[in-house]
């Protein structure tokens, strides 16, 4: 870090050692963390609200414990961006959802404690497609965020304010939920790193819910070390939360050491390739380029092929909207939020409700879920993909008795441009191509930037693993980030350069 | 299968949602295009193939009876779009 660097653009990891050596205080950090979030926020529109009053308790509870000599967790006094759908006692949570407006948790979901425990600081809730349905937050209530390297693009989502945020350094750490990509995905196409652990591995209680089955939080950062950060302040069995895994968590940062020799890499065919239709050739050459770097680490590679990958996008339109209609049945009007004026009794007062209260995804998700569980179909819909469910997981249980890892790109192109894909619902969906089957497994995998195209676009690669093998995939991402160093480069939002929207790039 | 623009109103029924007539047609259109992509599944003999309906092999958590704090009734009632007697608030049901 040189000595012009703002503390915005630092790593978690950098600020807990100035913080702990009091070379900073956390009232410092959170004041050009909201100075960068002043600059850049009215263009990327990462946040939907700020928490300034609390951030500024927060930061200065650090500094007086710390002043006191107490000793503190390492990321205390970092700031943090969470996503909207996290229940935040006291903060409005809305999941970017009408339904939902001004609804105030009365009790902290299980990660917000964690976070709170560790004496992180809040900045804000961001944005996010409406109840994390959607890959480019185009369907938030409060309308897209920008992506940070080109303001005319998606950030990605459903996590893209998140992943945007911590892109445009407006967070130092950020979290996201990832149902069918929503963490790698934006963490792609942004630019930073974002893990979806193993399901289980973290407690979804008090996380506003999608699909109940591949719903999993996750922390998007700057660089891997953040990334093991977080996990030790997330990870962990909470009675709370039934699925919840009893099963001790570890110490990710002992992962970080850049020796992968002898470590089996197996490049997926299925993630170069849907159904025969190859990924951007730019991502292509982007994460051959990657195998080749792996090699040169000591890795073993292949290449694999797990032919069930090919059904994966309409078995999850299956599972996740069927799920999603039982879990949005809560949203009536009664008991929380939006509630219709008009209507005449019971029946009406929920349909008017629940008309104006969700925009058009929520309800064709609700409509399709609805159909494909209701009698008569339930077999021919919802069974048939819960078994090719099956298929997919010993695909990848197979792929496992060869590999230790498992990569390919995280989407088979760079971000797209705003209201590219909006009117053609299957284009969007084919974004999560890559990601998606590793929901369906229940499978831990993590995005690291591997490249950049010809224009500047970030480029992802996933990592994907057996079940509980987080520190495996931190230390293949550890190895590779500290050799290719594409974690280094940070987009400048600057507006309207030269006439036109731009971004500059500069090397951190 | 094609869904009629009379089903996709029962189910919106049934998923107490309303739709406008727009948004009706619009649907029809829309999921009858992702049913038609859903398909490609029948290819895929699937005979004897146990359903996957969760990730990790739960069941029958149980944890002890024991009585414990929750929300209180103030609590409970904050976010209610309606509420009087403390109870939540709903047009009549019962003529």
């Amino acid at each position: 870090m040189s000595a012009s660097t703002g503390l915005h653009e630092l790593t978690g990891a950098q600020l807990s050692e100035l913080l702990a050596g009091k070379q900073v205080s956390a009232r410092e950090v959170l004041a050009a963390v909201y100075a960068r979030v002043d600059e850049v926020e009215k263009e990327l529109r990462c946040y939907v609200l700020l928490t300034r009053e609390l951030a500024e308790r927060q930061a200065a509870e650090v500094d007086e414990l710390r002043a006191r000599g107490e000793s503190l967790p390492p990321l205390a006094g970092v700031p943090i961006a969470l996503k909207d759908i996290y229940c935040t006692k006291g903060i409005e949570t809305t999941c970017c959802s009408r339904i939902l407006q001004g609804f105030i948790p009365p009790y902290d979901a299980d990660v917000i404690e964690r976070c709170r425990a560790n004496r992180l600081v809040f900045l804000g809730k961001t944005n996010m497609d409406e109840f994390a349905m959607g890959s480019s937050t185009e369907n938030s209530c409060h309308g897209p965020s920008r992506n940070p390297w080109d303001l005319e693009r998606v950030p990605g989502g459903s996590s893209g304010g998140s992943a945007a945020a911590v892109a445009a350094s407006e967070a130092i750490v950020a979290m996201g939920t990832d149902t069918g990509g929503s963490i790698r995905q934006p963490a792609s196409l942004c630019g930073v790193v974002g893990l979806k652990p193993t399901y289980g591995r973290i407690s979804r209680y008090g996380v506003i819910a999608y699909a109940s089955s591949l719903d999993q939080v996750g922390p998007l950062t700057k660089d891997v070390r953040d990334c093991a950060l977080m996990m030790n302040v997330l990870a962990g069995h909470d009675a709370r939360d039934s699925t919840s895994l009893a099963v001790p968590a570890p110490d990710y940062t002992q992962s970080l050491a850049p020796d992968i020799k002898g470590l089996r890499v197996g490049l997926v065919k299925e993630f170069m390739e849907y159904q025969g239709v190859g990924v951007e050739p730019e991502v292509g050459a982007a994460v051959r380029a990657a195998v080749s770097r792996f090699q040169e680490l000591g890795a073993v590679c292949q290449e694999v092929s797990l032919p069930h990958l090919n059904y994966s996008i309409p078995v999850y339109y299956i599972i996740a909207p069927a799920e999603a209609s039982s879990n949005l049945a809560r949203y009536d009007g009664v008991q929380y939020g939006y509630r219709a004026a008009d209507g005449e009794g019971m029946i009406e007062m929920y349909r008017n409700t629940r008309n104006q209260g969700f925009g058009a995804e929520v309800k064709r998700r609700i409509m399709l879920g609805t159909y494909t569980l209701s009698a008569g179909y339930y077999d021919a819909y919802y069974l048939k993909a819960a078994q090719v469910r099956t298929l997919i997981r010993r695909d990848f249980d197979q792929a496992f008795e060869t590999c230790d890892v498992l990569i390919g790109p995280v989407s088979p192109t760079v971000a797209f441009r705003l209201g590219e894909r909006t009117d053609d619902p299957v284009q969007m969906y084919l974004s999560d191509v890559c990601t998606i089957p590793v929901n369906l497994g229940g499978l831990p995998g993590m995005s690291i930037p591997c490249g950049f195209s010809a224009a500047g676009l970030p480029i992802g690669l996933q990592l994907v693993g057996k079940p509980l093998s987080e520190e495996t995939l931190l230390r293949a991402a550890y190895a590779f980030e500290q050799s290719a160093g594409f974690h280094r480069r940070r987009a400048t939002p600057v507006q309207h350069m030269n006439g036109r929207r731009t971004t500059v790039v500069r090397e951190g | 299968m094609r869904l009629t623009s009379e089903q996709v109103e029962h189910v919106a029924l049934l998923g107490r949602i309303k739709l406008t007539e727009e948004e009706r047609e619009l649907f029809t259109t829309q999921l009858n295009s992702i049913l038609a992509y859903f398909e490609q599944l029948q290819q895929l003999d699937t005979a004897g193939v146990p359903p996957m309906s969760h990730a990790v092999p739960v069941s029958d958590v149980f944890r002890e009876d024991e009585p414990a704090p929750s929300l209180s009734t103030e609590e409970a009632l904050q976010n209610a779009p309606e509420q009087g007697r403390d109870c939540f608030q709903v047009p009549r049901v019962i003529e």
